[in-house]
């Protein structure tokens, strides 16, 4: 796991650089880019905020944007795993997320008016109507169930070839928002409530259950909570869990296999990788990062409608693992946030920059999606391996590998 | 009986663009996402060319003028999409023919977005349709049953198509070339094939092929840039429905789709008075179509991937 960089040796600091033990290397960089994002809500606040005419992005992004930059990297890292690891082309992977939302919606909201259930809810009161779980168990049940999701989908089609795969996953994507959509009257039951989706739904309630355990903090202490920083801290927490999940599993036994799979699915399993398992898990994995932020954002936004589960949104993600580098993780990190911030802002910024400054009359926003298909294309064309390329993966794609399944051959 | 002729012609259309995905499946074991897309722009450009300042057809001009029109229309616009689908697999295919699988699965998407966006910029995200165009009277009609001219000529257009499709593959030399290709690349480059050649010429097909689907769907339906994206894999189920890389398995299959829908929307098996007794009531069976459609798709892809007309080998036959 070198970057990179600390190859590159030039002049006295580059030799010393590479003199540092190989985990220096790897820890130094990574300390510091967790510091600056950790620190990002108070240089944001007293330094960058001041910006509001910069060139290009207009402004920085606010911290509420960056909560949902860091929802959709650990997407992009969640489907990581089953892309990059598994080499397993995964176009409906919005599924999960859905899943994940939904879950939310159904465990920690008012929607189902006719049970009363409360469990370590905090901040909502017990008069009301319900099911109110914790969200942090509601955010761990929503991993879980999406995880099973995952390998309800991958157990009978994980047998498939690659594209194959590919085109069912993306069948199990339509799917699941054409279910949610009409959700809510099945045989007289409503389980999504249709197109109006599920809202309001329970915030965390950061420090609400420290105040009542405590008879009431005192006040200036309260009035610190702002919401969107401790959403944003929370995020940035599940963030690093999910990427050292995510590093340690690509080093453990089982990434290994995936990507002996990824490599040569017949030689793994000649070598006694029991093929079927090892796919299943990925999809699992993969599917429980997606599961658990979609859950997070749901409760972010506090709601969840299936107007935002389309195919594009597993283009889009699709687009974050192509562009980062398959297999990479702080490829997939680097590429994912500016993907997610040209989503959320950066590309209506861009325009309206463009607008002002150009006589250009150019929507960039709205071409959004165009943008992303060039941006697949060249990279598949020009730079398949990403911008940041795993370095296993970049010898494959130049020696090239074969990929034929045995069940491919064996047809 | 009305429905059944609905469910034929809307699968006629899903056949022309089911085929374009079976005869690039068929070379080149590539699911080409960017079909459907342009199938849905060719739509559009026919639009153009029908209405407006170029043909300015409207449904007052006689019956003689707007089939001619629409015959000139496909002369256009079919030859336009044929290089057009033919320049995509230039540029965007062709560089990643020896790369791993999933490449060019994964710039197909890219492609994909990227037709649907030119869509996008140049017919905004109106809905365009020439739904009037043909006059609804009934062309046939025996007993309760009656089939109008505006389905009539979807089945005039598309018959002759197939004829002379299958007449390319079978008895051509660039059909046979198609064939060798389709079967053994490696082997037909060393039978003296210009396999780049052979390929482009069976992505033009698919493009001229989904260009005519264009101009019949605008005929029935309204349609907008990003149509393409739902229809397409409509058309994609029905291609692995009856047997990707089989050209008759395609239109079977489309066939086949055309029916479950129109049987699904026209039957209103969820409404109390028709199939209460049996299914249990989930609203309008429309909102469901492209569950079932999906459904389908997948049922198919994991009990008998090789479809219908099952074959063994992918073969463009």
């Amino acid at each position: 796991m070198e970057r990179v960089k600390g190859r590159s040796g030039m002049g006295a600091a580059g030799r010393g650089w590479n003199q540092l033990p190989e985990r220096a290397r790897t820890l130094i960089p990574a300390t510091i880019l967790i510091l600056l994002a950790v620190l990002y809500p108070w240089y944001h606040e007293n330094w960058l905020a001041e910006f509001t005419n910069v060139p290009v992005i207009i402004n920085f992004p606010s911290v509420s944007t960056a909560v949902i930059v860091i929802v959709f990297v650990i997407m992009a890292v969640g489907l990581n795993i089953v892309v990059g690891y598994a080499g397993l082309l995964d176009l409906g992977y919005v599924a999960f997320y859905a899943v994940g939302a939904y879950t939310a919606g159904w465990l920690a909201s008012g929607h189902f008016q006719q049970v009363s259930f409360h469990f370590g809810s905090a901040g909502i009161s017990r008069d009301l109507n319900g099911i109110h779980v914790n969200v942090w168990i509601v955010l761990l049940a929503a991993g879980l169930l999406t995880a099973l999701a995952g390998i309800i989908i991958g157990l009978p089609t994980l047998r498939l070839r690659g594209d194959y795969l590919a085109i069912v996953t993306l069948g199990f994507g339509e799917i699941v928002p054409v279910f949610v959509r009409n959700g809510d009257n099945l045989g007289g039951f409503n389980l999504t409530a249709g197109t109006f989706g599920i809202n309001p739904i329970d915030s965390p309630g950061f420090g609400e259950g420290l105040n009542g355990a405590w008879g009431g903090l005192p006040v200036n202490f309260q009035q610190s909570f702002i919401r969107e920083k401790l959403f944003f801290y929370a995020a940035l927490a599940l963030l690093l869990i999910t990427l050292f999940c995510s590093v340690r599993l690509r080093e453990s036994r089982l990434g290994r296999a995936w990507i002996a799979i990824r490599e040569d699915e017949t030689a793994a399993a000649a070598m006694g990788i029991p093929l079927m398992r090892t796919k299943t898990w990925a999809y699992a994995l993969g599917a429980f990062f997606g599961g658990i932020a979609g859950a997070y954002y749901a409760s972010f936004k506090s709601g969840a409608f299936p107007s935002e589960f389309y195919f594009n949104i597993s283009v889009f993600l699709l687009c974050m693992v192509v562009l980062g580098g398959m297999g990479s993780v702080w490829g997939v990190v680097t590429a994912g946030s500016i993907l997610a911030w040209l989503n959320v802002e950066g590309l209506a910024n861009i325009g309206t920059y463009l607008k002002r400054q150009t006589p250009l009359d150019f929507e960039v926003a709205k071409y959004q999606f165009g943008i992303y298909g060039v941006i697949i294309v060249l990279m598949m064309l020009f730079r398949p391996t990403g911008l940041i390329p795993e370095r296993r993966r970049k010898l494959e794609m130049e020696e090239g590998v074969q990929d034929e399944s045995v069940y491919g051959a064996s047809r | 009986m009305n429905v059944f002729f609905i469910g034929l012609t809307n699968g006629a259309v899903y056949g022309l663009v089911a085929l374009g995905y079976t005869l690039v499946y068929g070379i080149l074991q590539l699911i080409n996402f960017a079909h459907g897309d342009v199938f849905a722009l060719s739509g559009l450009v026919a639009f153009s060319v029908l209405s407006g300042k170029f043909l300015g057809i409207t449904s007052d001009d006689s019956m003689v003028i707007i089939i001619g029109a629409l015959l000139l229309c496909l002369i256009l616009t079919m030859p336009l999409f044929a290089v057009g689908n033919a320049l995509i697999e230039l540029v965007a295919y062709r560089r990643l023919r020896t790369a791993p699988r999933l490449a060019p699965l994964i710039t197909a998407v890219g492609v994909s977005f990227i037709v649907q966006n030119v869509g996008l910029a140049v017919y905004d995200v109106e809905f365009y349709g020439a739904t009037e165009l043909l006059p609804r009277s009934n062309a046939i009609e025996i007993g309760s049953f009656a089939y109008q001219w505006n389905k009539l000529i979807v089945l005039l257009i598309v018959v002759p198509l197939l004829v002379s499709l299958t007449w390319f593959v079978r008895s051509t030399r660039q059909g046979k070339a198609m064939r060798a290709t389709a079967q053994d690349k490696d082997a037909s480059a060393m039978m003296g094939i210009n396999v780049n050649r052979t390929i482009s010429v069976t992505f033009a097909l698919a493009g001229a092929l989904a260009a005519a689907a264009g101009l019949l769907f605008l005929l029935q339906f309204n349609m907008r840039y990003d149509t393409g994206f739902q229809l397409g894999l409509f058309a994609f189920t029905a291609a692995v429905l009856g047997g990707i890389g089989n050209l008759s398995g395609a239109v079977l299959g489309a066939t086949i789709i055309g029916l479950i829908e129109a049987f699904n929307e026209g039957l209103r098996w969820g409404h109390p008075l028709d199939g209460a007794w049996f299914f249990p009531d989930v609203g309008a069976p429309s909102d469901w179509t492209r569950a079932v459609i999906f459904g389908i798709l997948i049922a198919i892809l994991v009990f008998r991937p090789e479809g219908l007309l099952g074959e063994r080998t992918a073969e463009g036959t």
